[in-house]
């Protein structure tokens, strides 16, 4: 079986994945919903600049929110001195960074599942009372649920195994965040880790195709009690 | 209760320039072809599409007045609205769709239209479960007629309810149509582009033509308008007669129009009821004397009011009969010189029992449009 620093690896990757869908979801659909639905000045300037972690190298991105979050940066300076809170080079840090590496993938799902929204729906809820808080709570969240659960699970697949961006925001921390890439990363580093790193190799591989699965069982469950 | 609109939207190439009335209880058919401009104005009623200018005003409510800055926005105005499409929510069944106008309907509105009733009327009980993919078109638009309702509208836009249904599933929901329409002293405006539907449920129609209103009316007289014609095709060209059942006779009804009488057949019709009778003009013979000896159930005294070209080597007569009402007849350019037809000359028409198509209106939709008939 695992050893503990192992289990520790794997556990503090699913609560860091977790925290970064957490993190992001809001966001996501509050971004994925300006962009269908809202025409500004710099839309597409805004849409290229919320899918540039797609792009860029993952220690860029890292790189990034040291300089925005870190304790002498303009918002890591803020937070730390107003709340006391750092997250750089601490579990929230690497929720963070996970989440804005895979905050692309969610918006762009929430965007698809809205995109195929009736507008028309909408409409009928606005003559039968409804103001524009209660439509989207009422008509278009549970219409682009599907969406939503899918980009979060695979947003959650795909934060299990963030490498860059938390190495370099979060560092390499035991218990606090060394996730399990970065804990295979440092059993390839060490003499007689090979064993090690198979056995973190083979737990990622298994999440990350039960994740996907589990995305797909879910989106068709939905679709179906949608009817569609 | 009345709805005022007078409207105007310039789409692309395409203006629409409407105005009318619809008045309280019975239904008000916007009638005319795809791309009038019916379901735009529609929309521009509901406040889903705002107009370059205009006003609606039901009652003394000033829903919209561009002039004067007023807008209401669509979910305050109380309109309740059928899409042709239903638009009913995927995601909630049955009984969650109709309840979702009715939670929201206003604090300060009257509930008069209560869920259980509209259940009953609309035969909606046994779909409460049901959820809209599990429908047949005909019962969604039941369903979507029920929502609604519930919501206590003042006024009810029904967008071509029964434009995508099969012409079996269209006789399902026409009851149900009839039936809310005699119910509820909630003034309707009814969407259509089939003037047998128009027939069959309105009493008032507004005639609409490349974005305008080209007349406005009742049924009778409405139909008489030439834009009409160019709209139903030749073959459905005819006159609308308003009357009243005076005996009914094994299926065989005598119908009262002005002083004159027309035998109809009816399947449903009581002593005392209005009904509205469509007159084809292909079906209708012009006699200069009168004829003797003729299977023909209806033989009536009429004047001819005017002669005008129609399609073809024919020519459509004009008569009034009953001192009331007026039929046109289809008579070919031949006939009508060989018989002289003239204006103000005495005449006959025969029009067989057979041809006639009558449609009966409850006494309660009837009550307010009794008046005189032009």
């Amino acid at each position: 079986m695992l050893a503990p620093e192992e289990s520790a690896a794997l556990l503090l990757s699913l609560s860091v994945a977790a925290r970064s869908v957490l993190i992001n979801l809001p966001f996501a659909i509050g971004v994925a919903w300006l962009l269908t639905r809202r025409q500004f000045v710099g839309r597409t300037l805004f849409d290229a600049f919320v899918h540039l972690p797609l792009v860029l190298p993952p220690v860029v991105v890292g790189y990034l929110l040291l300089v925005v979050f870190g304790v002498r940066g303009p918002l890591g300076g803020w937070l730390y001195d107003t709340f006391g809170i750092q997250l750089a080079f601490s579990t929230a840090g690497a929720a963070l960074a996970t989440a804005v590496m895979s905050f692309p993938l969610v918006v762009r799902s929430i965007r698809i599942a809205l995109d195929g929204v009736d507008r028309g729906l909408e409409d009928a809820a606005r003559t039968l009372g409804a103001g524009p808080l209660d439509r989207f709570f009422s008509i278009t969240l549970p219409l682009i649920a599907p969406g939503i659960l899918a980009g979060a699970v695979t947003a959650f697949a795909a934060g299990l195994g963030e490498f860059g961006a938390v190495i370099t925001f979060a560092s390499n921390i035991p218990g606090e965040t060394r996730t399990l890439p970065l804990a295979l990363y440092t059993a390839l580093q060490t003499p007689d880790g090979d064993a090690v790193a198979a056995r973190l190799a083979l737990i990622s591989f298994s999440l990350g195709l039960a994740g996907l699965l589990v995305s797909e069982l879910l989106a068709r469950r939905l679709r179906a009690r949608l009817g569609r | 209760m009345t709805l005022r609109v007078e409207l105007r939207k310039q789409r692309g190439d395409f203006l629409v320039d409407v105005a009318f009335g619809a008045p309280t209880p019975g239904i008000t058919a916007l009638f005319g072809r795809s791309g009038c401009g019916k379901s735009t104005t529609i929309s521009m009623i509901a406040g889903l599409l705002r107009p370059d200018s205009g006003r609606v005003i039901v009652d003394d409510d000033v829903l919209l007045d561009t002039g004067r800055h007023v807008e209401v926005d669509a979910r305050h105005r109380r309109i309740g609205v059928v899409f042709q499409d239903a638009r009913l929510f995927p995601h909630l069944d049955v009984r969650d769709n109709l309840e979702y106008g009715l939670r929201r309907a206003h604090a300060t509105a009257v509930h008069a239209i209560r869920f259980d009733d509209v259940l009953g009327m609309l035969g909606l009980e046994a779909l409460l479960a049901r959820r809209p993919h599990e429908l047949s078109g005909g019962e969604k638009q039941r369903v979507a007629l029920g929502r609604a309702l519930l919501a206590q509208p003042r006024l009810l836009l029904l967008d071509e309810p029964l434009a995508s249904l099969d012409a079996a599933r269209r006789e399902d929901v026409m009851p149900y149509l009839e039936r809310v329409r005699d119910a509820f002293s909630i003034p309707i405006v009814y969407v259509s582009h089939q003037f047998d539907e128009v027939l069959r449920l309105a009493t008032r129609m507004v005639l609409l033509e490349d974005g305008r209103a080209a007349a406005e009316g009742d049924l009778a007289t409405v139909s008489r308008h030439p834009a009409l014609r160019a709209i139903v095709g030749p073959d459905a060209v005819g006159a609308v007669l308003t009357g009243i059942v005076t005996r009914v006779d094994a299926g065989l009804s005598t119908v009262r129009v002005g002083d004159a009488e027309l035998k109809v057949e009816l399947d449903s019709a009581a002593e005392g009821q209005r009904i509205q009778i469509q007159v084809l003009a292909r079906d209708v013979i012009v006699a200069t004397e009168s004829p003797r000896g003729l299977s023909v159930r209806n033989v009536v005294p009429a004047r001819i009011v005017a002669i005008s070209p129609d399609v073809g080597r024919s020519v459509l007569v004009e008569l009034e009969i009953g001192r009331a009402a007026t039929v046109l007849a289809r008579v070919t350019s031949r006939a009508a010189e060989e018989l002289a037809l003239a204006r103000d000359m005495q005449a006959w028409v025969l029009i067989k029992t057979v041809s006639l198509r009558g449609h009966a209106f409850s006494m309660a939709a009837g009550q307010d449009l009794t008046g005189p008939a032009r």
